[in-house]
């Protein structure tokens, strides 16, 4: 499969250890972005829960399943999407872990935590099976200006 | 850096208090499992007075928030507390953004921590 200049992608298998994988490439892409530490750090945290929640909830740590992660670099934003190859799920059904019922529970806050730190997170079935998360953050203005100006200047020397 | 907790005993003249010293990450798997086996463990012992150090950890996931809550109220449940001292900012905020900074006795100071059991 081609891919465009500004898309890294990477698979893994559905185990734990894997994650740390994703995240070291998410610290490098959102250091290529731009990002400063805090906003870095909190991509980091998202993109760790996302994964984490496609390998243990999504593909309930089948080893024959995949977890398949994309990172777009976009002029005004990175998009970053999970896909498992579980059996799926409604969101929106979800216990909400702010209810003071569930306040002790002890799990059901990953999603809370990447709807906080992105400015975006949708999910999705993928129409081939499997869950789809799409995680967008903005880049910080002069980024994304300096982006539009490195465009102009790839564009003006041909090197699109 | 993997999680380590070392362990460290004081005797207060109100009684025995653990203090767990942690560095490093508390997150899904090899982490969150660590810090439930090592506070399983005390309470097994009858050891319930608990201070959790996390001055040294770099890196908390939602795994290791609900492990963190899990602890506490396991701990209850047995008679004991377990407290909180040095939270890093970071897992500060994770912690309000989950409503749970009230739920746990929070310190930045370890004798104010010690002398809270009494």
């Amino acid at each position: 499969m081609m891919l465009a200049e500004n898309v890294v992608e990477l698979t893994i298998a559905s185990q734990l250890e894997f994650i740390d994988l994703v995240t070291t490439l998410t610290d490098n892409v959102t250091r290529m972005v731009g990002f400063d530490e805090e906003a870095a750090y909190w991509v980091n945290m998202a993109v760790r829960e996302s994964v984490a929640n496609a390998v243990e909830h999504g593909n309930r740590y089948d080893p024959n399943k995949t977890v398949d992660i994309r990172f777009t670099i976009g002029v005004d934003a990175l998009r970053v999407t999970v896909r498992d190859h579980g059996e799926g799920f409604d969101p929106a059904t979800l216990p909400d872990p702010l209810d003071p019922n569930n306040l002790l529970n002890p799990a059901g806050r990953g999603i809370l935590y990447m709807r906080t730190f992105m400015d975006s997170v949708e999910y999705e079935r993928h129409p081939d099976g499997g869950m789809l998360a799409t995680m967008t953050k903005r880049r910080a203005p002069q980024h994304a200006e300096a982006s539009h100006e490195g465009d102009r200047k790839h564009d003006a020397v041909g090197n699109y | 850096m993997q999680l380590e907790i070392t362990e460290r005993n004081v005797t207060a003249i109100w009684g025995d208090i653990v203090v767990l010293d942690m560095r490093g990450k508390i997150t899904i798997g090899d982490g969150s499992v660590l810090l439930r086996d090592t506070v399983e463990d005390l309470l097994q012992a009858g050891r319930n007075r608990i201070i959790l150090n996390l001055g040294g950890v770099s890196y908390v996931d939602s795994s290791g928030i609900g492990e963190l809550v899990s602890r506490y109220t396991t701990t209850k449940n047995m008679g004991g507390k377990l407290k909180l001292l040095n939270l890093p900012k970071k897992i500060k905020d994770l912690l309000m953004i989950t409503k749970l900074l009230t739920v746990f006795e929070i310190y930045e100071d370890e004798q104010a921590a010690l002398e809270s059991f009494q």
